[in-house]
């Protein structure tokens, strides 16, 4: 299968447009979410239900006046909001959005770049990202800033632990670390889910943390420091950070899907032989499940509070890091009874 | 003393294993949320639709005309006397010839001002007028910049001409 630039090129056009659309309606969509939950409407001014309400927000934040203080450091001020939002659209490098399609003869794979060690890059991707708030923090030197901060890199480092064992179980079940292997592998209904119920619970609240969502936006946590990390700015700056935390959730919910929930695998997949019209179906299904779990994390998000600073650490070292290691002595010991019965 | 039956004990026991995976309460709260999703939404979508006013609610006030279009008040001032607030003052003058078909009675009020920042509108003007004229209507009282603004004269406060409602009604009058 040889690969064109131009279709690399393409895909990664369509990819980083998407992202951005799917993240500026998520903005619209979390407020209706939030809306609907507590039995009101949300915006519907703008538009019709509302939709051009995120246009209106981007324009506003445009037109913003862009305060840099005095006293903030203006290189690192400024890297903090473009490391987040770099290192949340680079993410979605490897993530195979189908399987692929035939065109002009030529099979053209629906990824940007199937590397063998795709779900490793993605950690080290999203590791990077809380250099972006760090900096930010620092930057902007402030003391809630700073607070916010060093909360969000505390709260990165321990649930990268437990988010990094939950998905060595699912690389022991597969046996390879490419995305696009690990979907393939899920052919069908042969989701990951049936077998790792654990490893995904485990995955998901590690996913909530990583995003700084609610129950864990403790470093953004309005009521005790002002805004956190990004209280100093205004602006687009501020728009990149807040931009860059729903295009971490669609990323997260992406990966969730593809992981455990066979991404774009649906159940009788077989009886369909033309390959585009496969790659279609697959994008849609793939596309559902990214949707229901981008609403997930706002109804998450708007039914419980956040936790408390001890809890929060608590959760993540003595329960979730014992409970996934844990749960790969049980996938090991599983997988080596069922091989010795082959 | 109890008050309620809502009371309940707070107990500070220790939370068991599964409580602290915080799990299950988390899975009901999200059961409770998601009803919400689906249910009857409370907002009112104020310019398009409005809250119905109950029926004796007290708003904008009205010097009323009787049916030939002329004003009731009288300017006895009874009003002023009764008003809690102090918000009413009024000038009184006598009717020229000429004037009876905008005055009912000989002595009319030439000026006749509510200072709405002082009106708690408690309607007891209304209930002191022994002439049918001044009412409490159902209008809500408009926002302005400027406090002199708020202080209403007969301008505002006149029934327009031509506008027919029933004098003993407390529904604003519809043009």
């Amino acid at each position: 299968m040889e690969i064109l630039l131009i279709d690399k090129v393409f895909l990664i056009v369509i990819v980083f447009a998407v992202s951005l659309v799917i993240a500026l309606y998520s903005t619209l969509a979390e407020r209706k979410v939030s809306a609907f939950l507590q039995d009101r409407l949300g915006p519907n001014r703008a538009g019709i239900f509302g939709l051009l309400q995120p246009v209106a927000d981007g324009v506003k934040f445009f037109f913003k006046e862009d305060i840099i203080p005095n006293h903030a450091d203006k290189a690192l001020y400024i890297l903090g909001p473009s490391i987040s939002m770099i290192t949340a659209l680079m993410t979605s490098a490897v993530i195979p959005w189908g399987s692929y399609i035939e065109f002009d003869g030529r099979q053209i794979a629906l990824q940007v770049a199937d590397i063998n060690i795709g779900i490793l890059y993605v950690f080290a991707v999203v590791s990077i990202g809380v250099y972006g708030i760090m900096i930010g923090g620092w930057g902007s030197n402030n003391k809630f800033s700073l607070l916010g901060a060093l909360r969000a890199s505390s709260q990165m480092i321990s649930y990268e632990i437990a988010m990094g064992l939950s998905i060595i179980a699912v690389v022991m079940m597969t046996g390879s670390m490419s995305l696009g292997e690990i979907v393939r592998q899920q052919h069908g209904f042969n989701w990951n889910i049936f077998y790792q119920p654990i490893g995904f619970l485990i995955f998901c609240i590690c996913a909530f943390a990583e995003c700084n969502r609610t129950p864990f936006d403790l470093p953004e946590c309005e009521a005790e420091l002002v805004g956190g990390y990004h209280t100093e700015y205004s602006s687009m700056k501020l728009g990149l950070y807040l931009f860059s935390e729903y295009i971490n959730i669609f990323i997260s919910s992406a990966i969730m899907s593809a992981m455990f929930f066979g991404g774009y695998n649906f159940p009788f997949m077989d009886l369909i032989s033309s390959p585009n019209l496969l790659a279609a179906l697959g994008l849609i299904a793939f596309f559902a499940k990214i949707l229901f779990f981008i609403f997930f994390f706002m109804w998450v998000r708007w039914t419980i509070p956040r936790f408390r600073y001890d809890q929060l650490m608590t959760l993540g070292w003595k329960y979730l890091i014992p409970l996934a290691l844990a749960n790969i002595v049980v996938t090991g010991t599983v997988m080596l009874i069922s091989s010795s019965f082959k | 003393m109890q008050l309620t039956n809502r009371s309940k004990l707070v107990v500070n026991k220790e939370l068991s294993w599964s409580e602290k995976l915080y799990l299950p309460a988390i899975f009901s709260g999200m059961m409770i949320t998601i009803k919400h999703l689906f249910r009857k939404k409370a907002t009112i979508q104020y310019p398009e639709q409005k809250r119905e006013f109950s029926k004796v609610y007290r708003g904008k006030h009205i010097l009323k005309r009787d049916e030939q279009g002329r004003e009731n008040c009288t300017a006895c001032g009874l009003c002023a006397v009764s008003c809690p607030a102090e918000a009413i003052t009024m000038v009184s003058a006598e009717r020229k010839k000429g004037e009876e078909h905008l005055y009912r009675e000989e002595k009319y009020a030439s000026s006749y001002e509510i200072n709405m920042l002082r009106c708690i509108f408690c309607g007891l003007c209304e209930e002191a007028c022994p002439k049918d004229a001044i009412y409490l209507t159902e209008e809500l009282m408009p926002a302005n910049y400027d406090r002199s603004n708020f202080i209403y004269g007969k301008d505002k406060l006149v029934q327009p001409l031509g506008t027919s409602a029933h004098p003993k009604t407390y529904k604003p009058y519809k043009k």
